[in-house]
């Protein structure tokens, strides 16, 4: 393939600073400011080519960053600099202990045998089958998940056998009146089935964009039922 | 007594809840707390003892019979293979609620570093979280803190058999 998405997907922008302080293998208590600020910034325009509505709290952290970069190429007077002149980085270093101690401690309560998943009681209302409209049960997926499962289906696409463009007229508001005519009908369909694996390329590039703009309108909703599971598409609001 | 015994045992079968023996005692009256409790412990190992599929937990301030946690597989097959999960997200908020509760969200949020609304809402429709009231500030911000329910998915006796939050000084050696 020409092309390869790898994305980590950060539960905030202390988040992606923690991250990128383990891959570099960084002191936390000594954060080369220049060096964190560079990629955070970095992670953040790739965020920002796709297109994907950066929340305002990673901009925050952005100025955090730039902030405390500044304050440390302010030269220190020699006689000035004694042992109560607080790093500037102090503040942050905190708030990055205290939050990954509590990310820790997420992890570790989702290793716990959970009820409904690991351990069952008596009366347990066994759900089978089609009630995917079961919000409890299903996770509702994110763009990154669509991008990841998409980049699955297309790597199975031959390559090569289909070089021929096919100037066949194709819209995005027809293929998103296709995707809702067919969820009417149909309930529920799953992400393969709506992307068609017979397609061409292009078919199949249409159809994601158009399934994306559907997302983004909250026309539709994507779920899936279990890690690695099948990914089901449905209409936002029952037909 | 061996017949008191039986009745606490199927009790604890029909409750929907776990139920805890302050519930037995007032079920059946003519029988002491202790002896109460000593019949439920008498019962749970009984049950460790035969290796069966169900066992009895002590959780959320009760008891609740379980089947066993290697056996998991088995009923995720014949439901359908859905498992409840929440979404990290959603993870961290709870464990933010549920190691500084009382709390207000705006605590939640600096800790997370971001908005957190969404994954509390969530959480507040599954009955992890509720609202406690409201703090006496200005602007009487709402207070959160974990229920019940928390306590009996995530297989708790109560709030202080929460694993212990790690040290700070730990973190920096780690990192």
């Amino acid at each position: 393939m020409g092309y390869e998405i790898k994305l980590d997907i950060f539960e905030g922008p202390l988040d992606l600073l923690l991250y990128l302080i383990r891959k570099n293998e960084i002191d936390i208590y000594n954060i080369p400011i220049a060096l964190i600020t560079e990629q955070y910034l970095a992670h953040l325009d790739m965020m920002r080519s796709l297109n994907l509505d950066l929340a305002g709290e990673y901009l925050v952290l952005a100025s955090t960053l730039l902030h405390i970069k500044s304050k440390m190429l302010l030269p220190v007077e020699e006689d000035e600099h004694d042992e109560d002149e607080p790093d500037p980085r102090d503040e942050l270093v905190r708030q990055l202990l205290e939050y990954q101690q509590f990310k820790e401690a997420a992890l570790k309560l989702e290793t716990r045998p959970l009820l409904n998943r690991d351990v069952f009681k008596r009366g347990f209302i066994a759900e089978t089958g089609a009630d995917y409209d079961d919000q409890e049960m299903a996770v509702e997926l994110n763009v990154f998940d669509l991008v990841e499962a998409f980049h699955k289906i297309i790597s199975t696409v031959e390559k090569g056998d289909s070089l021929e463009i096919d100037v066949e007229k194709m819209s995005l508001t027809e293929k998103m009146n296709d995707i809702m005519e067919r969820l009417t009908e149909k309930g529920d369909l799953t992400f393969a089935e709506l992307l068609g694996v017979s397609g061409s390329k292009m078919m199949l590039l249409y159809t994601f964009l158009a399934i994306l703009e559907l997302m983004r309108q909250r026309m539709i909703r994507v779920y899936q039922g279990c890690s690695f599971g099948v990914i089901r598409v449905c209409l936002a609001v029952e037909a | 007594m061996e017949e008191n015994k039986t009745i606490i045992e199927a009790l604890i079968f029909a409750s929907d809840n776990p139920l805890s023996a302050d519930r037995v005692a007032e079920i059946i009256p003519d029988v002491k707390k202790d002896e109460i409790n000593r019949l439920i412990r008498e019962l749970m190992r009984e049950y460790e003892e035969r290796r069966g599929g169900l066992y009895i937990q002590e959780v959320a301030g009760g008891f609740q019979f379980r089947s066993r946690e290697n056996l998991g597989s088995w009923i995720n097959r014949m439901k359908g293979g859905k498992s409840l999960m929440l979404s990290p997200a959603a993870m961290e908020t709870l464990a933010v609620v549920a190691y500084r509760q009382p709390v207000v969200k705006a605590e939640i949020d600096r800790v997370r570093g971001v908005d957190v609304s969404g994954s509390l809402r969530g959480l507040l429709e599954k009955k992890f979280v509720r609202i406690m009231g409201r703090k006496d500030v200005p602007g009487k911000p709402i207070i959160y803190g974990t229920t019940k329910k928390f306590l009996e998915v995530f297989n708790l006796k109560d709030l202080s058999e929460l694993p212990t939050l790690r040290e700070l000084k730990d973190l920096k050696n780690e990192t």
